[in-house]
């Protein structure tokens, strides 16, 4: 069976796009909604504590990233609802493969993202976002987004199955929040309190912000931390880490859906 | 030859609760089984352990020669399931969804397609288009379901309650798809609370209360069961049936709405001709008289009220 694992995620995966093409006022909202916050921080909140230089440079990395990162909660939220769904026990009384639905899932999810991904970083251009690192710094910068939100959708895959339930996904969605904002997404760590800053530098957002920053060739101000020294390291590494970790979990729950 | 479905002392906990309480089930090939019980006897959860959905505590079950424990890809491989509720994507098509299942069945793209138009066709809903499932009727989506489960013309096919929810109409067609697939050689397991639906369809039927088997045989076993042959006797005035009541034998109901007294009787040319010597000596008008089986309704009832003693 697991010989069909592509071929189902890719069917899975193709039901996701019908369902958008039958959607597509949910899509468009989807990828305009970022494009909003991205606009409300730049313009009205103007300039970031602790930042040097035009703010729109320091913020549209940190954006991204909190964007990629706040794809946990869409998710989870698209995970519960098609769980609670009777078509769940057709795909699980058929000869599939049976981690298809959940990767068919993070296919979806994935080219969601890479869409918005694009548009935001079209807007940015469009509102003075300065690009001074190479066009392969860009793809390497892409690249880091889509993996963080990659590690986010395998979080939240495996945390909408814990939640099982719609109302508890909303529980879960109210703790991304203070995760998302305690990030070096809007301010420096430097202009935090000291724990604050620390915890904020071993934040996965941070370190995927720091580093499209630096690939970005927007001089960042270092505090010398190990995390913030190494955050391309970070960057890497906590993706990886995540994915390692609800991958599995989420598969082999999925699995033991009957239990 | 083996047979379709083994299910063989299986027991079910939900907590505290037991669901499954030591079922016994054999379903020969080819044939249709109904089982039949009230409310929360079991039926759905039977039908989700036997279809791989649901993980028993104990017992064994196989289905198409396959435990459906360590082997639940080779069941998957075999069996259709109309569940008790709806199991396709209501956001989208009719096509659509046979068109993603065929494909998770690996027909391939192409026979995909062309087994969604068969199935279409044959179940009347060619001329559905576009329109998303959650635009449709009962019957229509009940129909979709059926064919949805037959895609790879399975060797074992669950029924959840087919008809539940359907007008007349909408039953009568899914009990022709049934039995056509049976002429086909498909082994059917059915639940229902319908009597008449398992006396119309299956070959054997279980009766199951409380998560167990309490009776077990053809229709016809079943009614013996209840004490054989009744008679009926239909009055022209209501005021005269508690009289009549006590003339007949054996342990009567009334049924006022229908001027009715209905009784068991041993045999039946004997309580034909005293029932009539028996009214004519009391004086009283007769407008029918008939001895007939007990009917699947009254099996049940006995059968339920005899368990729960
Ligand atoms: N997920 C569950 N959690 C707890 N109890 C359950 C669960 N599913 C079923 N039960 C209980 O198990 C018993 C059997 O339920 P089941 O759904 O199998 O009955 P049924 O015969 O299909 O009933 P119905 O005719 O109403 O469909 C019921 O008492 C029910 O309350
Ligand atoms: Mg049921």
């Amino acid at each position: 069976m697991s010989g069909y694992v592509l071929t189902d995620s890719w069917t899975m995966t193709r039901r996701e796009l019908a369902h958008w093409a039958r959607q597509p006022v949910q899509v468009v909202v989807g990828l305009v909604f970022p494009v909003m916050l991205l606009l409300m921080f730049g313009y009205l909140i103007g300039g970031g504590r602790g930042v040097e230089g035009a703010y729109v440079d320091f913020l549209i990395p940190g954006m991204l990233a909190l964007t990629m990162a706040f794809g946990l909660e869409a998710t989870m939220l698209a995970v519960t609802q098609d769980l609670n769904k009777g078509v769940i026990d057709r795909f699980r009384s058929m000869p599939m493969a049976s981690s298809a639905v959940l990767v068919g899932r993070s296919f979806a999810d994935m080219l969601q993202s890479a869409l918005g991904l694009l548009v935001m970083i079209g807007v940015g251009h469009a509102i003075g976002w300065r690009w001074n690192g190479g066009f392969g710094a860009l793809l390497g910068a892409v690249g880091l987004l889509l993996l963080l939100r990659f590690a986010m959708l395998w979080a939240g895959i495996h945390l909408a199955m814990v939640a099982g339930k719609p109302e508890l996904v909303q529980a879960v969605q109210i703790l991304v929040w203070p995760v998302g904002f305690l990030s070096n997404a809007f301010a420096t760590p430097e202009s935090m309190p000291g724990w604050l800053g620390a915890a904020v530098e071993w934040n996965p957002i941070s370190a995927t912000a720091t580093t499209v920053r630096d690939l970005a060739g927007i001089p960042d101000v270092a505090t010398g931390s190990w995390a913030a020294e190494h955050a391309a390291l970070l960057a890497v590494a906590w993706p990886l880490v995540l994915v390692a970790v609800f991958f599995p979990l989420a598969v082999s729950r999925f699995r033991r859906l009957g239990r | 030859m083996t047979d379709a479905i083994v299910v063989e002392g299986v027991r079910k906990r939900y907590g505290d609760k037991s669901a499954l309480d030591g079922l016994d089930l054999t379903v020969a090939r080819g044939t249709v089984h109904g089982v039949l019980g009230p409310n929360g006897a079991g039926k759905t959860t039977a039908v989700r352990v036997m279809a791989t959905l649901l993980r028993h505590d104990e017992g064994v079950v196989r289905v198409a020669g396959h435990d459906v424990r360590t082997q639940a890809g080779e069941v998957r491989r075999r069996i259709g399931l109309l569940g008790q509720h709806a199991a396709v994507d209501e956001e989208l098509g009719g096509r659509q969804n046979l068109e993603m299942f065929g494909r998770l069945y690996h027909l391939g793209a192409r026979r995909a397609g062309t087994r969604a138009d068969e199935l279409l066709e044959r179940f009347d809903l060619a001329d559905t288009g576009r329109k998303a499932v959650k635009l449709y009727s009962g019957g229509m989506r009940r129909r979709l379901d059926l064919a949805a489960s037959l895609i790879t013309e399975p060797e074992v096919l669950f029924l959840d309650e087919p008809t539940t929810g359907l007008d007349p109409r909408g039953r009568a067609e899914v009990w022709a798809s049934v039995r056509s697939l049976v002429g086909a050689g498909t082994t059917v397991l059915l639940t229902t609370q319908y009597l008449e639906e398992a006396d119309q369809l299956a070959d054997r039927i279980s009766v199951v209360d409380a998560g167990r088997v309490i009776a077990e045989g053809t229709a016809d076993e079943l009614k013996a069961k209840t004490g054989g042959d009744r008679i009926d006797v239909v009055l022209r005035d209501a005021d005269r049936l508690a009289l009549v009541a006590s003339l007949l034998p054996g342990e009567a109901t009334v049924d006022t709405d229908r001027r009715m007294v209905s009784a068991p009787v041993s045999d039946r040319m004997a309580a034909l001709t005293e029932t009539v010597r028996a009214l004519e000596a009391a004086g009283v008008e007769a407008e029918d008289l008939s001895i007939r089986r007990p009917t699947l309704d009254e099996v049940f009832l006995h059968l339920t009220k005899e368990h729960a003693a």
